[in-house]
């Protein structure tokens, strides 16, 4: 990261964060992907990476080019939306979704779970797993949603690589997993490809949550790993959407390291499994 | 040396970065912070992703500051001590808060010392101090060229001095410092430090 970086804060560091401002200003109006309310932090050191990858040395210069190639701001957008998961990250959090969450969501007829910022799917076919142990994915509807169109495809494809399954599995006994994860999935060439029969229930969609507004009313929003991205009036904007989205009493799940403390709707949840961020929307 | 540091007193921010012997360095460090300081300590140290750490109980119970672990976009002002959580970057959003990331671990490490190091670079620039700790690994050597980039200072711990030399004798080696002092005499200048 630093090369490029450095000698643009050599100059002026200041002038580095107008630049990047003109450049998010830039790809929203050419491309409608909003980044200008992201942390700026992550910003910076994703596109010094960028442009490092793509040898430009002047963010006026990536600007230009960008602006001008469709091709190039997909590969970019790659770097603008790292992609980083796992299936039962951690294992406390599914545990508590499944053993406190679940046991309310099976008094309802009909389900709908809205995984927000699912990257490449491992969030959504864990829970869909779990929900089948629990007798519920037969009467539920997921809502998987990403604005990274090849991480959506990934998901859907349910194939994972054969080197992260260890890891998978032992997360999932951690979690609580009631069987062996190999009875979920089989190994081909490609990887692990997980049971096409959980995915009936699951949608994937292209979704943005700062620019596109609610779609469903959901019984539960787990959204983890996503909102530490945001700026703090982004962050209100999507803590507002599920706040929408919600049946009165439902449930949000975050990031082990994400509050709605301080936020705008800090009063419209109530702490449900404090330690695990899950929280209950207030009636 | 005494002159070096009387140069260099007035900084807005001061980062550090452990791994391997970071524990006891940090907690001799910390415990030598005065009560005065006037200035925010951002502080990364390699550990595990999935054990509970204790690590800020541990530096609070001898530090005269306050010590915790970073929460996403939390306000830090001066005189406070805050930690990268296990599993997570700590990065410098702006002067008074900070951000968490997820991304890939650099050179297997999150919290990696790079990644604080680079960040408070851009927002701190010149007036930025970097301390290099102890470690068997080869993260911060980057952070080290990015602070010393912008004409941030940069203090190593000498390997001699360090329970595990790789790191910072790496860092040394890669970006050069503007320092290479012991623990005791990183302990020393920091008291005389700023306020
Ligand atoms: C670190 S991943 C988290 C993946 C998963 N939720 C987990 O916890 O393992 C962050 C995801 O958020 C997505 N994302 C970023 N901005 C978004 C937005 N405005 N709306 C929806 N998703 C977004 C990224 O594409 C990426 O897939």
């Amino acid at each position: 990261m630093p090369s490029v970086v450095c000698r643009k804060i050599m100059e002026d560091e200041r002038l580095l964060d107008i630049e990047l401002r003109v450049l998010l200003e830039a790809i929203y109006l050419r491309y409608h992907y909003d980044f200008r309310s992201y942390a700026m932090s992550s910003i910076r050191r994703r596109v010094a990476q960028a442009m490092v990858r793509f040898k430009v040395d002047k963010i006026s210069d990536f600007q230009h080019d960008l602006l001008r190639d469709p091709v190039l701001f997909s590969e970019m957008l790659q770097y603008l939306t790292v992609q980083v998961s796992e299936m039962f990250r951690d294992p406390s959090y599914f545990k508590a979704i499944n053993t406190q969450v679940f046991p309310v969501l099976a008094t309802y007829p009909s389900l709908k779970i809205w995984v927000a910022g699912c990257s490449s799917g491992e969030e959504v076919w864990s829970l869909a797993i779990l929900l089948k142990e629990a007798g519920l994915l037969e009467r539920t509807i997921i809502y998987a949603t990403d604005i990274n169109a090849e991480a959506l495809r990934k998901a859907e494809s349910g194939t994972f690589d054969v080197d992260r399954i260890s890891q998978f599995s032992r997360n999932y006994l951690a979690a609580g997993g009631r069987h062996s994860l190999s009875d979920y999935y089989t190994s081909a060439y490609q990887g692990a490809v997980f049971d096409r029969a959980l995915k009936r229930q699951i949608v994937f969609a292209d979704h943005s949550l700062a620019t596109d507004a609610v779609f469903s009313e959901v019984h539960f929003v787990s959204c983890r790993n996503v909102l530490i991205y945001f700026n703090k009036q982004l962050q209100d904007r999507a803590v507002g959407l599920f706040h929408e989205s919600l049946v009165p009493l439902g449930f949000l799940g975050l990031g082990s390291k994400e509050a709605l403390q301080f936020g705008a709707h800090q009063n419209d949840f109530e702490p449900f499994v404090k330690e695990q961020k899950v929280f209950r929307k207030v009636a | 040396m005494n002159t070096l540091l009387c140069a260099r007193t007035d900084f807005d921010a001061v980062v550090v970065g452990a791994s391997a012997g970071g524990v006891s360095a940090l907690q001799t460090l910390t415990s030598r912070l005065p009560a005065d300081f006037g200035i925010p300590v951002f502080i990364v140290l390699h550990v595990p992703r999935d054990r509970p750490n204790g690590l800020s109980e541990l530096l609070g119970a001898r530090c005269a500051l306050p010590v915790s672990e970073a929460e996403d976009k939390q306000t830090v002002t001066g005189g406070n001590v805050v930690i990268a959580p296990p599993d997570y970057h700590l990065l410098i959003e702006t002067r008074e808060s900070v951000a968490l990331s997820v991304d890939a671990p650099v050179l297997f490490s999150r919290p990696a010392i790079d990644v604080l190091f680079e960040s408070a670079a851009c927002v701190f620039g010149a007036r930025l101090l970097a301390i290099l700790l102890t470690g068997a690994s080869t993260d911060g050597s980057e952070g080290v060229a990015a602070v010393r980039a912008v004409g941030g200072n940069v203090w190593i711990q000498d390997p001699a001095d360090a329970t595990a030399p790789l790191m910072p004798a790496a860092a040394i080696a890669h970006a050069g410092a503007d320092a290479v002092l012991t623990l005791e005499q990183i302990c020393l200048a920091l008291e005389n430090t700023n306020t």
